[in-house]
């Protein structure tokens, strides 16, 4: 059913909000059955315009018609009627309720729980999405919590389906699976807008693609017949450059952990089991695995965050299990958590302030308790300028600052106190593309220098291209680490777990 | 000590009497936390509730309209509260000890004139046949009316918690009320909602101990009693069955060391009045120590400022 005209259509849809243009004059048109990529860096303006789509944000100008007709969505409620559903990028699911309950949030009129479940029961068995109505979301992995939020779309008939980043929590395997699901709904006539940055998804999957930068259409192309590189180009508006690597002889092992056991510090966080890993001085250490499968609980017993773990963990030998996060700064173990704002940056201090939480202990901007400011604002502005953070002043509050310019100051902050070993989680993790690799670069020079660095990320493209060595994380257990040159995609999904224990989809197509 | 000079049978029976205003402010702030609010303005609202009760009834001379009025007044304070928080964004936990300040400084201008004297009496309702029973009888169905709406109310609470669509969203928003926005619900709509039934529940609470507790008005009368009420959600771990079981143990307790001082246990008399505060702390303590299950009845955005960013 490709008919003339075209399922959604927009025309110069506007939004400011106060110093910014979100979405400046933006067009583009979606067919029945067509699956669409809105692309472009964070920033760009993606987020806002489906937000608009969806009911949750007013246009400032412009129109949209669905089906040719004049389509001014007011409220989610009304955009769903219409047959708009959308699956959103951090989930909007309730931890503390049921799998059937979750969906019945999400819909208008839901049937009694039985018959819904039951529903449910039946979509989730078409789809190749398997899911147990009765389980709370809270114990669900992130690629089920992801089928619970497709089945409450799929429940409701949708025209057009919105998919915000749908792939940053999944693995290769869960990947495919989503994959099969969305090509089998675009075969029945959905159409399907899908937000993403990794082009090589886009590629495989979209017909269509609208890229964005700073707000405005800046192509639509056909993503089959450009390359991942050239659609990069467009993104950025820049050419890239690749971190390079200066390869240094591995030295001695700096970190190691052996046989590290850690219940979980939250109800629904993860246990660590038996985790073994060592570092050495020169390597990156690349420790893969999809979201909440114990990463923050594992920079948590590195950082000195979590306490008592005694002889398990042992810096150049010395064991620093139960030594607090100074003592082991001051021993060279830093550490950079993935939380920027309230866990790596205290967010209403000053960069100055910022800069000294961590750094007094060895930049010695502190004496018998008096604090030497003269001495800590030269070592903000340090940071500000060696990693070309984008700042008034080191006296700018830390909530001022962009995420990536944030990101870029807390990681050099760490990197400018000339750790021995610097385990980080998430570095480039919502940071645009040349940021991103500026954070690479210097990720890469300070192994380079002789420090061992841990890198945490759930971005398996960045640990492939810095790491030396690659480890995953799957439900609180560390893989051996192997050789990161030569792992193919397939090896790196199996160490991270697989599909889980989820069945591969028995899709008819 | 002279222990057969309690009447047992009488110690259970007030027992009832004893929790009921602790038992409707723990039931309505009960609601109000599964929404995701901390209103600890409730011994505010009790006592603004108590007065407004008193005086309204006093001058009708109707202890029914009086109750209106009291659960009307707490709203009002109660909603006070809810603009400030949900609208102004103020932080909720220094805005509801505000309100307590705020409710036990206007209760005592309201109360001025209305020292000393004596409200219309509450009929008690002896249920048909069920009263003549032996034992139970006298301890459960010769009670006034409010006893058996503040238990119909939990019962009504618990079932629009568990099966109702209602309940679901209410749970929805406390839960996550970023999701609860991106979903369509209007949060804070449904909040104040939440926070106006919380406070209406509180000012019945206070009314009850005005108007047929004690039955009369003094200043700062409510002596507490909101605080038990917050407690006892947590002690309830946040489900209403358990608000019964909190209340009645905290309203016996205020009984027997009532009736232990009357047979003149040997004991200072201030230890007596101390024990059922001591006995709460012990028991929350208790609840609290396994962390991990607290945690996970506890309304995930308990006390967080909704501002939608869209």
């Amino acid at each position: 059913m490709t008919g003339d005209q075209p399922l959604l259509k927009l025309e110069g849809l506007t939004k400011a909000y106060p110093g910014v243009i979100a979405n400046d004059h933006v067009s583009f048109e979606v067919q029945p059955g067509e699956v669409h990529a809105l692309l472009g860096e964070n920033g760009a303006g993606k987020s806002t315009l489906v937000k608009m789509i969806y009911g949750l944000v007013r246009p400032d100008a412009g129109q949209m018609h669905l089906n040719g007709e004049r389509f001014e969505p007011h409220e989610p409620r009304a955009a769903r009627a219409l047959g708009v559903a959308m699956v959103f990028q951090h989930f909007s699911l309730f931890e503390a309720l049921n799998v059937a309950e979750n969906i019945a949030l999400g819909m208008e009129n839901p049937p009694a729980q039985r018959d819904l479940a039951a529903r449910i029961t039946e979509v989730s068995e078409t789809y190749g999405l398997p899911l147990d109505p009765a389980r709370l979301v809270g114990d669900l992995s992130a690629g089920e919590r992801q089928r619970v939020e497709i089945i409450r779309c799929l429940l409701q008939d949708p025209k057009l389906l919105i998919m915000d980043e749908p792939t940053s929590v999944l693995t290769p395997q869960e990947v495919e699976i989503l994959f099969e699901t969305l090509r089998k709904l675009s075969a029945e006539g959905t159409a399907i807008l899908y937000i993403s940055h990794k082009l090589e998804e886009i590629r495989s999957l979209c017909e269509g693609a609208t890229i964005l930068r700073l707000g405005k259409v800046v192509a639509t192309c056909n993503p089959r017949e450009k390359s991942a590189r050239e659609l990069a180009e467009l993104m950025v508006g820049q050419t890239l450059h690749q971190p390079e690597r200066s390869r240094a002889e591995l030295g001695e092992v700096m970190l190691e952990v052996n046989g590290l056991t850690l219940p979980p510090a939250t109800p629904f966080g993860t246990t660590l089991h038996d985790i073994n890993l060592s570092v050495r001085s020169g390597e990156v250490l690349g420790i893969g695995g999809v979201a909440g499968n114990g990463q923050d609980e594992l920079l948590a017993a590195l950082s000195g965050e979590v306490t008592g773990t005694g002889q398990a963990i042992r810096m150049k030998g010395q064991p620093v299990g139960d030594l607090g996060p100074n003592e082991r700064r001051a021993l060279g173990l830093l550490a950079a958590p993935e939380e920027r704002l309230g866990h790596a940056a205290a967010p209403d201090m000053s960069l100055t302030e910022n800069a000294l939480l961590t750094g007094w202990v060895r930049e010695g901007l502190s004496n018998r308790g008096f604090l030497n400011w003269p001495k800590t604002r030269q070592f903000a502005e340090r940071i500000i300028a060696e990693f070309d953070v984008r700042t008034p002043g080191p006296q700018n509050a830390a909530r001022a600052l962009s995420g990536g310019n944030l990101q870029k100051f807390v990681i050099g902050r760490e990197i400018l106190q000339r750790p021995d070993v610097l385990v980080i989680n998430q570095p480039t993790w919502g940071v645009d593309a040349s940021a991103a690799a500026a954070i690479r670069q210097a990720l890469l020079d300070l192994a380079a220098s002789g420090a061992a660095v841990i890198c945490i990320s759930q971005d398996l493209d960045e640990l492939m291209e810095i790491s030396d060595n690659f480890a995953a994380l799957n439900a609180g257990r560390l893989t051996p680490a192997r050789p990161a040159s030569g792992l193919t995609v397939d090896e790196i999904g199996l160490m991270m777990g697989g599909a889980h224990d989820m069945e591969v989809a028995h899709v008819d197509v | 000590m002279d222990l057969s000079a309690i009447n047992w049978l009488l110690l259970l029976a007030s027992l009832m009497v004893a929790s009921t205003p602790i038992l409707l402010a723990a039931i309505g702030e009960l609601v109000v936390e599964k929404a995701g609010v901390l209103n600890l303005g409730v011994e505010g609202m009790m006592i603004t509730g108590a007065i407004s009760g008193f005086a309204i009834a006093v001058e009708t001379q109707s202890p029914l309209l009086g109750f209106v009025a009291a659960a009307i007044g707490g709203a009002v304070l109660a909603l006070l509260f809810g603009f400030l928080t949900q609208v102004l964004l103020s932080n909720q936990v220094a805005t509801g000890l505000a309100l307590t300040l705020f409710g036990l400084g206007l209760s005592s201008l309201l109360g001025q004139s209305y020292i000393g004297i004596k409200p219309p009496l509450t009929g008690m309702i002896d249920i048909p046949f069920l009263a003549d029973l032996p034992i139970l009888g006298t301890i459960f169905f010769r009670h006034d009316l409010m006893v058996y709406i503040s238990l119909l109310i939990v019962v009504a609470v618990w079932f629009l918690l568990k099966y109702t669509r209602i309940g679901l969203i209410l749970r929805a928003v406390g839960e996550n009320h970023d999701a609860a926005h991106a979903l369509g619900y209007k949060v804070v709509r449904i909040r104040l909602m939440a926070i106006a039934f919380g406070g209406a529940c509180a000012g019945l609470g206070g009314a009850y101990l005005s108007l047929i507790r004690v039955p009369q008005w003094t200043e700062g009368m409510t002596a507490g009693a909101g605080w038990i009420a917050l407690a006892i959600v947590v002690f309830a771990s946040w489900k209403p069955g358990r608000v019964i079981l909190g209340a009645y143990l905290f309203g016996g307790v205020t009984v027997l060391q009532l009736n232990l001082q009357a047979a003149g246990l040997a004991i200072p008399v201030e230890y007596l009045s101390m024990s059922p505060y001591l006995i709460t702390i012990l028991v929350l303590v208790i609840m609290s120590a396994d962390r991990s299950r607290t945690a996970l009845n506890a309304p995930a955005c308990l006390g967080r400022s909704f501002h939608a960013s869209s």
